[in-house]
């Protein structure tokens, strides 16, 4: 109870840090509240592992806002990066690693609003007999990986550097959907993805946690951008993603407060 | 051949010269703007590493052997679509088209429930062989033959349409059974159709990417081909991807130049 206040009241300083900001910055128009006159089309490009909790917290927002419209862009985080820095029309990023907050030049400053943890995930019933990280030794088991050029699997790469194992993978994947679609169809036995995608694919999907994960826990950076065509928008929706609300939607779909 | 280039272009109309251009353009500009970001100083270096070279002899090995396994299948089925009095001969042909027309992310997906681990077929490979395709090599083979096989076969099917049925009819009454028929006389008139459908199958096999990343995965030295490489490249290198692409357009040009050079012009 205690921890959830703390969140609230550091969500609240956040939010009130970041109007701050904007203030500061001359593209900002000075009007005064930034909340009551909200018009027009919000463009939202954010992490593919965001797409289930973003598409509900843009149509809560939409409730709170009639007459905004909230769109989204969902794709990989480098994908994403490159796209805003070759000009695509973006007001708000949210991203799966600070890494590729980084690489988009036209920002304000970013606000880490969430945390990942990876998990092991097997087919229902577990068919490969999976019980923990020292099994993605095991050559005669099929396991799947996201590839170290992204996120998930830069975050593996960590894991089983840490646990000291040399994983013996079938298959290094482009993304970490692709690796649990991998899961869900039984072509694996296990493979290391999100808390959050084990959670979407319950029904298909078992997670098993383990220790090590927390050598490499993910964070999730979101930022307005200063070249965004509707700035009061932007903050107000990242305002949201901060806000207790938005907190609560993002920790149901299994994510950690940061 | 100058002379003969232009009073051609000379009697073109406007109308269609103008579109042609364009068309031409549109085509090249990308593959220029390839050409103008290659990160020229540095190429030699990132060119050869071994896995760049890993890749690419995997890439030529699965497009030779899915163009293999296109032609084996391919030619016996276009014979049956152009030839063979069977019902319903206008539905088969719209599903051979199919892989055409579908996301090849999704073929992969339609293989996997098939040839998977716990697909129709792949279920019973699994439990009496120990054998899923999967992961593997032959994967790649499988899911490039999948969606190239229809620029094959389309190809050999118009070529026996266009081919005199008079030649075959007089081998028979000549004596000849069906199938000599086939390999002496049909055979050898598509040839021109049939290599330009493997060149095409071969060049669309060289270049797939959707179906093999989803049905045969990407694990380096295995199943990692070109297409694959420039893909996860891209994720933290640019300049990587570029140089791969261009190895890739560079081999494909010379084998689809020499290719035709000797067997196309050599047939006419």
């Amino acid at each position: 109870m205690f921890r959830r206040t703390a969140i609230a009241v550091l969500t609240a300083v956040a939010a009130f840090s970041l109007a701050g900001c904007g203030n500061d910055s001359p593209a900002a128009s000075s009007s005064g509240s930034s909340t009551t006159n909200l018009s027009g089309t919000i463009n939202v490009f954010a992490a593919a592992s965001l797409t289930g909790s973003f598409t509900q917290l843009g149509k809560d927002f939409e409730k709170a806002h009639p007459g905004v419209k909230v769109t989204f862009n969902f794709a990989g985080s480098s994908a994403l990066a490159q796209q805003i820095n070759q000009g695509a029309p973006a007001d708000v990023f949210a991203s799966a690693s600070p890494k590729n907050m980084d690489q988009v030049t036209d920002k304000n400053s970013p606000t880490t609003f969430v945390k990942n943890t990876l998990e092991i995930a097997v087919p229902v019933g577990n068919p490969g007999k999976i019980t923990g990280l020292k099994d993605f030794a095991d050559k005669n088991k099929k396991i799947a990986l996201c590839a170290a050029q992204v996120p998930c699997g830069a975050a593996a790469e960590k894991v089983f550097k840490a646990a000291g194992i040399t994983p013996q993978p079938d298959s290094l994947e482009q993304d970490v959907k692709a690796a649990l679609t991998k899961v869900s169809l039984g072509e694996v036995d296990a493979a290391l993805v999100y808390k959050t995608d084990v959670l979407s694919a319950k029904d298909k999907v078992e997670g098993i946690e383990f220790p090590e994960a927390d050598k490499a826990i993910n964070e999730y950076p979101i930022a307005t951008l200063t070249k965004a065509q509707n700035p009061e928008g932007a903050k107000a929706f990242v305002a949201y993603v901060l806000s207790d609300q938005g907190k609560a939607v993002l920790i149901a779909a299994g994510f950690d407060a940061p | 051949m100058s002379r003969r280039g232009r009073s051609t272009t000379g009697r073109l109309p406007v109308v269609l010269l103008l579109p042609a251009l364009l068309g031409l353009a549109f085509l090249l500009v990308p593959l220029i703007g390839l050409l103008a970001k290659a990160p020229w100083s540095t190429l030699p270096s990132r060119l050869f590493s071994a896995d760049v070279w890993q890749a690419l002899r995997l890439s030529l090995l699965c497009a030779s052997l899915a163009t293999v396994v296109c032609l084996l299948l391919g030619i016996p089925l276009a014979w049956v679509l152009a030839r063979a009095s069977i019902p319903g001969r206008g539905l088969i042909r719209a599903l051979v088209t199919v892989p055409l027309v579908l996301p090849p992310v999704v073929g992969g997906v339609a293989l996997l429930l098939v040839l998977g681990r716990r697909g129709l077929i792949g279920e019973r490979l699994d439990l009496w062989f120990g054998f899923s395709l999967p992961f593997t090599t032959a994967g790649v083979v499988v899911a490039e033959a999948f969606v190239a096989m229809p620029f094959l076969v389309i190809s050999v099917e118009g070529a026996l349409r266009a081919a005199d049925p008079r030649y075959e009819e007089a081998a028979a009454t000549l004596g000849a059974g069906r199938w000599l028929t086939f390999r002496r006389v049909t055979l050898p008139s598509i040839a021109p159709g049939v290599v330009a459908g493997a060149v095409l199958c071969w060049a669309r096999a060289l270049g797939e990417f959707g179906a093999t990343i989803t049905f045969a995965g990407n694990l380096p030295g295995r199943t990692t081909t070109m297409p694959l490489a420039v893909y996860l490249a891209l994720e933290t290198d640019p300049d990587v991807a570029v140089v791969l692409s261009l190895v890739l357009l560079l081999v494909s040009v010379v084998v689809l130049a020499s290719l035709r050079e000797r067997w196309i012009s050599g047939l006419r």
